[in-house]
């Protein structure tokens, strides 16, 4: 067994850019576990523009993004392991571990999770149908593309969100044309100008009000058929978003989750419920940019520090339940002491609406309102202030968090 | 080795002592098992790959037969399969499992019928069956739904490794000499009294000649049989659709549940899995198409209701597949097995949903007719045969990426490394497809469906294969 100061299980935006953080911040013994082959995460196959604006100041394409935190991570010091599996624990701060050699474990002062999300498969989402080759999800696509191996000539597109256009652009590239993009809100969920430089520019229509009926193809997708009516002949089904989040070595080690969106409840300060253990990144909101994944994993440094030199770990947080259309909140619990990630929220919204208005109250007491940022869509990032924590009460009970018409 | 026969056009055809027509867990179990004696053996299947037919999608459930009809020959051959696959499946690296299985009444009319049940049990030499009160029920299982009136306990039930089952098969008969033909859809049977061999003639014209043709086409079987202008039966398939959930899900539940059965179908199980699954179904229609392996929203909807009222805990967890397999039923409700000395053929057909775990002993019971058809049955010696071992791929053994040495975990879901994917694209009978992989290593199963490994198990396969690697993405694909 080997021990160190930090821990973190994930090299992705969050990850590298927690262990750049706390090389910054003086300490020198950080492991970086990736099981993949290569550090950087998503980004590494996400190869078009939109990365690095509110971490690294500049706009980068995913792979030079993922490029340029290895290589922060790699000269902060931090030692960084790839092809090594965090398979659950043992003991408090301690993680099982899979390399090339087998099994082995590994101590830690303090462990962070940032292990990231996927996108829901076909199957999760209970699409009936046959199984022939060509369904997939825009994560598979974009690394399969990456390595030239070709997708389908006509692809559905399921989901009209970010990165459900990201996927577009994608299959456009590889020279797979996109018969449709499909949906099942009455709306599509992304940014109009974004919509209108993929979906225009590629004539994807987008058709809202449906859903995947049925795929056929037995050895091959041939076509879908739509909960309207509609059969669109395609070769390719590509299932887009529908976070969930890589949960796995949170849930084998009893980390109290939040089941609305499946990863751990984390407070302010990114402690989850198991001491010593913190999480960041999209595990914690599935999902948001890189970016914002970043500048949440350079907040752990403080909370992180502050747990190695006083092992205090706070107890008995104050819950934050939303309502009504709100889905959930991130963090989503609370101590006075400790600010949000850059000051903010981040929430999801199940319908569309034009409320901008928000109140935040504990028993009588309202603690903060004022408009989100963005507006009510679903699927889509939407921000609060959060420069109200410091004024809940400890013993106040439950935060609650809802629109105001 | 194999003597050349000249047809009568002219074409050199290979003879064979025996021909297996169907590569399913039946007929690879024959070729096994024939693979054991001075034989010319053939495997033959229109599929690329062994187990890709029906075999591929069943309840994994190695089965006591305890509520099969007394006296049948499937009753029989459940029996006897049971006790040899049970032997066999830990020495060949099989996963199999000692879970029990609880059957539970869910009302009082289900309940009155639990000593009927524990009699059948009885009379199908499953002896060590239990009937429980609710509370027993609930002590076993807490997790259960509210309706529970009862059930009995069958501890003898296994859950076993499906996929892996008749690659064990054909792997030894490989290993052991068995010519293995794949993609061969068999077309045409030419039965030639004079020199007592019979053509064997695939759609695309390639053909060999055997001295004795063994029918374990599964679905096609009545196809096959009418080839050779037999009848008898015929095949209507009954589809069964399952919902494999999260290994989150494990933990709710120890053994297999059941339900009391009815006359048409064992019903709606909820088992555990030996890869750390829950799995939830089948259902049971009977449908014309025999190539409709699809789900449908009825058949999903079904499920969950049944799921619901069974272990509802379950429904808070995620989906991680969803398939149909179709069951060979036919219009009896026994196995059809049957030999036909003049014609030299031996029919292993409607081999329904219990194949799996009477596999073994249809091929001890096949080995007779081959026999009876007049083609002699010499034992090699044990010194010339090779025992094959499979990586095994359950949850409850070792696996190589806890050994270490077998390169990256390249299925993070599965645990997978790369050296058991290569290991499917190099050792015989080797997968030619995705879905080929995932049978022999699991890789792709898992939660994610391909979200992180499909590019990666991709470019493994094509490195391992030669073959380049969007044909493994796309069999079929215009390169």
């Amino acid at each position: 067994m080997t021990t160190h100061q930090v821990v973190i299980v994930g090299a992705g935006p969050a990850g590298l850019s927690a262990a750049i953080a706390f090389s910054r911040r003086g300490v020198r013994d950080i492991v970086v576990l990736d099981r993949e082959a290569e550090a950087g995460g998503v980004p590494r196959h996400t190869d078009h523009l939109g990365f690095g604006m509110r971490d690294l100041h500049r706009l980068m394409r995913g792979p030079a993004y993922a490029k340029r935190l290895r290589e922060l991570a790699e000269r902060s010091g931090a030692q960084i392991r790839t092809e090594t599996t965090a398979l659950g624990w043992d003991g408090p701060t301690t993680l099982r571990i899979a390399d090339a050699n087998g099994i082995s474990t590994i101590e830690a002062g303090a462990v962070v999770l940032a292990t990231g999300v996927r996108e829901r498969p076909r199957a999760a989402r209970l699409v009936p149908g046959d199984r022939g080759t060509g369904i997939l999800t825009t994560g598979a696509l974009q690394q399969l593309t990456m390595r030239q191996i070709r997708p389908g000539t006509v692809a559905v597109v399921v989901g009209a969100e970010h990165v459900s256009f990201s996927a577009v652009m994608t299959l456009s590239h590889a020279g797979c044309r996109v018969a449709a993009m499909i949906t099942p809100l009455q709306h599509h969920q992304t940014y109009t100008p974004l919509r209108l430089a993929t979906s225009t520019r590629h004539r994807v229509p987008i058709i809202t009000d449906a859903d995947i009926a049925s795929i056929e193809g037995r050895t091959q997708v041939s076509a879908v058929t739509l909960t309207n009516g509609r059969r669109i002949e395609c070769d390719t089904v590509v299932f887009t978003g529908d976070w969930a989040a890589n949960n796995e070595l949170a849930h084998s080690g009893g980390l109290s989750m939040d089941p609305a969106h499946g990863g751990p409840i984390v407070d302010g300060a990114l402690r989850t419920s198991r001491t010593g253990v913190f999480a960041a990144g999209n595990l914690t909101h599935p999902a948001e940019t890189a970016d914002v994944c970043a500048l949440q994993g350079r907040h752990l440094a403080t909370s992180t520090l502050d747990w190695l030199s006083t092992e205090h770990w706070p107890q008995d947080p104050v819950a934050v339940r939303t309502l009504g259309p709100i889905r959930w909140i991130s963090p989503s619990v609370l101590h006075p002491q400790d600010p949000a990630p850059r000051d903010r929220f981040v929430l999801r919204v199940a319908t569309f609406g034009d409320a901008r208005s928000i109140a935040v109250s504990q028993g009588d007491r309202t603690l903060w309102h004022g408009n989100i940022v963005g507006s009510l869509v679903p699927n889509r990032s939407i921000s609060i202030a959060a420069d109200w924590v410091d004024a809940i009460d400890p013993e106040g009970g439950e935060i609650v968090v809802q629109l105001r018409e | 080795m194999s003597e050349v026969a000249t047809s009568a056009d002219g074409d050199t055809e290979i003879l064979f002592d025996v021909a297996v027509i169907g590569a399913g867990v039946v007929g690879t179990a024959v070729a096994r098992l024939l693979s054991h004696h001075r034989l010319r053996v053939a495997l033959l299947d229109a599929n690329g790959d062994v187990g890709a037919g029906t075999s591929k999608a069943n309840t994994a459930i190695l089965h006591t037969g305890f509520d099969a009809v007394p006296g049948s020959l499937e009753s029989q051959l459940v029996r006897r399969g049971y006790e040899l696959l049970r032997e066999f499946a830990p020495r060949a690296g099989i996963a199999v499992e000692t879970t029990g299985a609880l059957l539970v009444a869910w009302d009082d009319e289900q309940a009155a019928t639990l000593p009927s049940l524990a009699a059948k049990a009885s009379a199908n030499g499953c002896t060590e069956t239990e009937i429980l009160d609710t509370a027993g029920v609930r002590e076993l299982e807490p997790h259960l739904g509210d309706a529970v009136q009862g059930g009995m306990r069958v501890p003898g039930e296994h859950i076993i490794d499906p996929w892996s089952t008749p690659l064990a098969f054909a792997r030894e008969a490989i290993a052991n000499g068995v010519t293995w033909l794949p993609n061969r859809h068999v077309t045409k049977l030419e039965a030639d009294a004079n020199s007592g061999t019979t053509v064997v003639v695939a759609a695309d014209g390639r053909s060999i000649r055997a001295r004795c043709v063994v029918n374990a086409a599964g679905l096609y079987s009545d196809a096959v049989n009418e080839l050779l202008g037999r009848t008898g039966f015929s095949i209507r398939p009954r589809r069964g659709e399952l919902i494999v959930f999260d290994k989150h899900a494990r933990p709710l539940l120890q053994r297999t549940i059941l339900p009391v059965p009815t006359a048409t179908t064992k019903g709606v199980l909820v088992a555990p899995t030996v890869f750390g699954n829950v799995m939830l179904g089948p259902t049971a229609d009977d449908i014309d198409d025999r190539t409709a392996t699809g789900s449908t929203r009825d058949g999903i909807d079904a499920l969950l209701a049944k799921g619901r009222r069974i272990l509802p805990a379950l429904m808070s967890h995620e989906v991680t597949a969803v398939y149909a397999g179709l069951r060979a039923a036919t219009e009896h409700s026994d196995y059809q097995i049957s030999h036909d000395v003049e014609l030299r053929v031996v029919c292993l057909g409607g081999i329904r949903s219990t194949g799996l775990t009477a596999s073994m002993a249809i091929a001890e019971h096949a080995l007779g007719l081959i026999e009876a058809c007049g083609i002699d049955l010499v034992p090699r010696d044990a010194d010339e045969l090779v025992d094959v071992t499979m990586t095994n791929l359950g949850e409850a053994f070792e696996r190589p990426y806890q050994r270490g040495g077998a390169g990256p975990i390249v299925c993070h879901c599965e645990l997978v490394t790369r050296a058991e994917i290569e290991a499917a694209c190099t050792e015989a009978p080797i997968a030619v497809t995705l879905d080929g992989i995932r049978r022999r290593t699991r890789a792709l199963a898992g939660r994610c469906q391909g979200f992180f490994c499909t590019a990666e198990v991709c470019s493994v396969a094509a490195a391992a294969s030669g073959r380049p690697a969007d044909s493994w993405y796309r069999p079929g694909a215009p390169s």
